[in-house]
């Protein structure tokens, strides 16, 4: 906890006078003198339906105080008008990759090129999800008819799976991000551990399906049937009989949500039992 | 602010028994987590909570979101076998519009109610509406057909016929509705527990806001946990408008000193599987949920 207080502490998520001060500073220097260390993030839009964004949206005052304190936005079609694809520190990108499409293979090479850290933001970019269906035939360009996860194209850092992912966790991922690049040692450390699993996800690979908690939790002996798949799935594909989950494979669209959501597929020890002090730096923050 | 190994975190631990007799008449123990639920639901602290009410099958539970005293004194007791709690949890605040969720829960559900709120993949409304959580102490659990052979094949009970079940004191109790009470040893239902309870590294449900169960109070009474803020506030004031009788855990036998004991046979015995899974197979391990 000794850890948690400090940072408190620095991003002020305990009310404590010093605090409240420096923000109302910052608030009425704002237009003169924008806040210094500010992170760019960019929104990369690939073959997503929008929703994603859409889930960043609904952040609603919380999205405000990130681009207020804590991000510029620098790139989004849809939000900023930048035609280019600029140096970011942190690029969400929504959508799988159509291969046949050379503007997106180029546009998802450049974010890399121009990125420090690229988060698949939805499950199309993490793992193909829906797009994972499409056969092409499509009017007007009929011939796009393959779609790949961005993983599959370029190294990705960090996963946000979801269909359309949670709008508190994009929040807390765009927190920690700034922590973890312009936070002092403590904070660089809750933010790397925080991230730890969803980097770990990354890794793991680029396909996703009900089958990911058939083979790496079920067969393993690690499900307890606590049910957490089922709330999780945006298809409502996963029943419980007796207790384990059964998923109705067909209707599975591939999110890799269950995966990630289930309390065994990761439940890091140094994270989690500190939810209270941890949710509360993250209120703190958008306060 | 207690900080063990094996205990969690907890600002209070008392000994305590609700003082609702409707809720003592069907209680596991002292009706703690009934009569939290209901004392939440009266208070406009949720607006409804996920517990285990009744399955299709004898003794089978099936979660429920409780919106009423009614409904939620439908789930007093323990089950002994499967209740997937969170698949409704998300359902709770998007189907049902609740924005402050009441939930029940074993251990592994606690944990999975944390997992959501700071990681909540596909879990939108979910982190900031969770308003109480209730987690109770757990040793393992069974499936339902587990269940179903420990009192049906070794009892010789029908499972109709069962009026309450128990762990307690080194066996596996079962009182039938006409007085019928067979006590099987543990040695035999251990085969039966469900595989992914002994990876479970957690005992008295750290993770809870208020966790309870009845190891180390006397008979009629449990043992508490108040670990959160929000915990600590609907605890007090749950006490101090009388919901509940208490006596500091100090003064009650066998007391913390059998659930350390426990929680550290639990906890260790996990770890040590945990451990041995890595050298399951001949170079080849199976896979480390905590890695």
């Amino acid at each position: 906890m000794g850890l948690l207080n400090s940072i408190k502490k620095t991003i002020g998520g305990e009310a404590k006078p010093a605090g409240v001060a420096t923000e109302k500073k910052v608030e009425a220097k704002k237009e003169a003198k924008p806040v210094a260390n500010k992170i760019k993030l960019g929104h990369v839009h690939l073959s997503g339906c929008t929703g994603c964004l859409v889930s960043v949206a609904d952040n609603y005052l919380g999205l405000i105080k990130i681009l207020d304190d804590y991000a510029d936005l620098v790139y989004c079609l849809t939000l900023a008008d930048v035609r280019h694809i600029p140096e970011m520190d942190v690029a969400l990108v929504e959508g799988s990759v159509c291969i046949q499409d050379h503007e997106s293979v180029e546009e998802i090479k450049e974010t890399r090129k121009k990125s420090k850290v690229v988060v698949a933001l939805g499950s199309c970019a993490s793992y193909g999800n829906i797009t994972r269906f499409a056969r092409g035939g499509q009017h007007n360009q009929p011939q796009h008819e393959s779609f790949l996860p961005i993983g599959n194209l370029i190294d990705v850092d960090v996963y946000i799976p979801g269909c359309p992912p949670s709008p508190e966790l994009i929040r807390n991922v765009a927190v920690m991000a700034y922590l973890l690049l312009q936070g002092n040692a403590d904070q660089k450390a809750l933010a790397g551990k925080y991230l730890k699993p969803l980097m770990a996800l990354a890794k793991r690979g680029t396909t996703a399906c009900f089958c990911d908690l058939m083979n790496d939790v079920i067969n393993q002996g690690l499900c307890m049937g606590c049910g957490t798949c089922a709330a999780s799935c945006p298809v409502r594909a996963i029943t419980h009989e007796f207790g384990k989950p059964q998923g109705q494979r067909d209707l599975c669209i591939k999110c890799g949500s269950c995966y990630g959501a289930c309390p065994r597929s990761f439940f890091n020890f140094d994270v989690i039992p500190e939810f209270e002090g941890i949710s509360e730096i993250i209120a703190g923050a958008l306060k | 602010m207690v900080s063990d190994p094996y205990l969690g975190k907890y600002t209070t631990c008392v000994s305590a028994r609700s003082t609702d007799k409707e809720i003592l008449q069907k209680a596991q123990d002292g009706g703690i987590a009934t009569t939290l639920m209901v004392y939440a639901l009266e208070q406009g602290i949720i607006d409804g909570a996920i517990v285990a009410g009744k399955g299709d099958r004898p003794w089978q539970p099936r979660p429920f979101i409780a919106m009423s005293r009614e409904d939620i004194l439908k789930a007093r007791g323990t089950k002994y076998n499967i209740s997937p709690q969170i698949s409704l949890l998300k359902e709770a605040t998007r189907s049902f519009g609740l924005d402050k969720v009441g939930i029940t829960g074993v251990c592994c559900q606690m944990q999975a109610v944390r997992k959501a709120q700071l990681y909540p993949v596909n879990m939108r409304d979910v982190p900031g509406k969770i308003a109480l959580a209730v987690g109770l102490f757990c040793m393992e659990n069974f499936p339902y057909k587990s269940m179903q052979c420990i009192v049906e094949d070794h009892a010789g009970q029908s499972l109709h016929s069962v009026k309450k079940m128990e762990i307690g004191k080194g066996k596996y109790w079962i009182y039938t509705e006409r007085g019928n009470v067979v006590t099987l040893p543990l040695k035999v239902t251990h085969k039966y527990e469900q595989p992914g309870c002994h990876v479970c590294l957690d005992y008295v449900s750290n993770l809870g806001d208020i966790s309870t169960g009845s190891v180390g109070s006397p008979d009629g009474w449990s043992t508490v946990f108040v670990r959160t803020k929000v915990g600590n506030d609907v605890w007090s004031k749950a006490v101090a408008s009388g919901m509940f009788e208490t006596k500091p855990i100090e003064g009650v036998k066998p007391g913390l000193e059998l659930v350390t004991k426990l929680a550290k046979e639990k906890i260790d015995k996990n770890r040590a599987t945990v451990e041995g899974r890595k050298t399951f197979g001949v170079n080849k391990a199976l896979r480390d949920p905590y890695a």
